[in-house]
């Protein structure tokens, strides 16, 4: 049995297997019964729009069907049920579960008493794999992923997608570019671990003095609540902001991601520019994620 | 007898138990800890810390009556005296002697210090770190504790 778990747990030939799949999947010439009969159970225990229709709808498209549990009020866990036991019960009742949870490492705990596969939607700060995934894939779509320039822009600390990524870049042979405020750099464990998978990461404050060396620029919110004061916050943030006048002097090829919602990282008028390429991905979710579903109920 | 090795018998011999012998100079308390010898336990003890010793320089010294401990009982100590002996002691000789293994995971001898981890919340799990040489990385949350582990021993 297959589990979906962290990115840590693939290897290379893992995902280039996923990303192929998932190419298969967006041309269109796959089997619309691939999953006929079967049933994924969606258990999202925090808000999410994208990552729960986007599985919803992987797992129409190829035949099958899903049931939801949508929050923690809804659900047996508001009783003081535990996840262990809630992922027993489900296991019953379906062939694979999709799993959001508010605790890191939520999704192992299921992987650990689930009878059928569990995938990891996000479990809190954690880890956010399908994420990662549909992030190369977007990559992958404009250029191959050895030898590039590749930046992650915003709270490095905190951000799960942000360190997922750098993990899983960190299997290619890319040159990672850090570019965070002060005090939000990645943290140094993750540095540690990064170099010695070989990765060297280069850390800059000020995007303007880097951004024409990438090939890729991953931009990830940062967060009002890690300032001390609002007016901090939004000195930082506007130095941040990615605008059609930063875009000046880049490389043609260079392409931006956001694992969206935005708020002010990106200014709406970079919409319209060839890089922006923040929709397409939020787009690619769906191929991504019918991969995975294949996989582990194919 | 030299005058040095006159001072250092510190405490008595036992007949029957457990040495454990070239702990890290204060770590001994902790390795009851983990051990889970407490003070309400049936044990006979014998605790020597800062001892002097040729090699470590410094050293502790633990004493066990009447308990032989299992080898992948004292392995959990590793952490904190990686170069620990265990001398099994029957009628006041040395019957068996060996060194501490890290194992490749420990579970339930330390605590997560994420708040945010599962495996501080109510479920029927015990806590589970890879041991990665010096650091310890949560198998729940990928949390790294990288020094003072042990001041997260449950």
């Amino acid at each position: 049995m297959r589990h979906i778990i962290s990115i840590r747990d693939f290897e290379r030939r893992d995902l280039d297997h996923l990303l192929h799949r998932a190419g298969e999947f967006a041309g269109g010439g796959f089997d619309r019964d691939l999953l006929a009969g079967k049933i994924l159970s969606l258990l999202f225990f925090e808000p999410s729009t994208r990552t729960r229709m986007s599985f919803a709808s992987a797992m129409a498209r190829l035949g099958g069907t899903c049931i939801s549990v949508d929050s923690m009020e809804a659900s047996s866990i508001a009783k003081g049920e535990t996840l262990a036991d809630t992922v027993r019960v489900v296991s019953g009742y379906t062939d694979a579960i999709v799993l959001r949870h508010p605790k890191e490492g939520a999704a192992r705990l299921a992987s650990e008493f689930a009878t059928v596969p569990v995938i990891n939607a996000g479990d809190g700060a954690g880890q956010h794999p399908s994420q990662t995934l549909l992030d190369l894939y977007t990559i992958k779509q404009s250029m191959d992923l050895d030898g590039i320039e590749v930046g992650i822009l915003g709270d490095l600390r905190y951000g799960r997608t942000a360190h997922s990524l750098a993990y899983a870049l960190s299997l290619y042979d890319v040159n990672l570019h850090a570019i965070a405020p002060k005090g939000l750099e990645f943290p140094e464990g993750l540095v540690h671990e990064l170099k010695g998978r070989g990765m060297e990461v280069r850390n800059h404050h000020d995007v303007r003095k880097v951004i024409r060396d990438l090939d890729v620029l991953y931009i990830t919110r940062i967060q009002k609540e890690r300032f001390p004061d609002l007016g901090s916050y939004y000195d930082v943030a506007s130095s941040y902001r990615i605008t059609p006048e930063t875009l000046q002097g880049v490389k043609d090829r260079l392409i931006l991601l956001h694992p969206l919602p935005r708020v002010d990282e990106i200014d709406p008028a970079v919409d319209s520019t060839p890089h922006a390429r923040y929709f397409e991905q939020s787009r690619n979710g769906v191929p991504v994620r019918m991969a995975l579903l294949s996989e582990v109920m194919g | 007898m030299t005058p040095g090795q006159n001072r250092t018998l510190l405490v008595s011999q036992i007949k029957d138990g457990t040495v454990i012998d070239h702990i890290t100079a204060g770590e001994a308390l902790n390795v009851l800890t983990i051990l889970g010898i407490a003070g309400t336990t049936t044990e006979s003890l014998s605790i020597a810390t800062n001892v002097a010793s040729r090699k470590e320089g410094r050293k502790d010294i633990l004493k066990i009556s009447g308990r032989e401990l299992r080898k992948e009982e004292v392995d959990r100590i590793a952490l904190i005296a990686p170069h620990a002996t265990i001398n099994i002691i029957r009628d006041y000789e040395v019957v068996e002697k060996k060194g501490v293994t890290v194992p490749p995971v420990i579970k339930g001898v330390v605590k997560c210090p994420n708040p945010g981890c599962i495996s501080n919340a109510k479920e029927p799990i015990e806590s589970a770190f890879e041991v990665l040489g010096k650091e310890l990385r949560c198998c729940y949350c990928d949390w790294m504790i990288t020094k003072n582990i042990a001041s997260h021993i449950i």
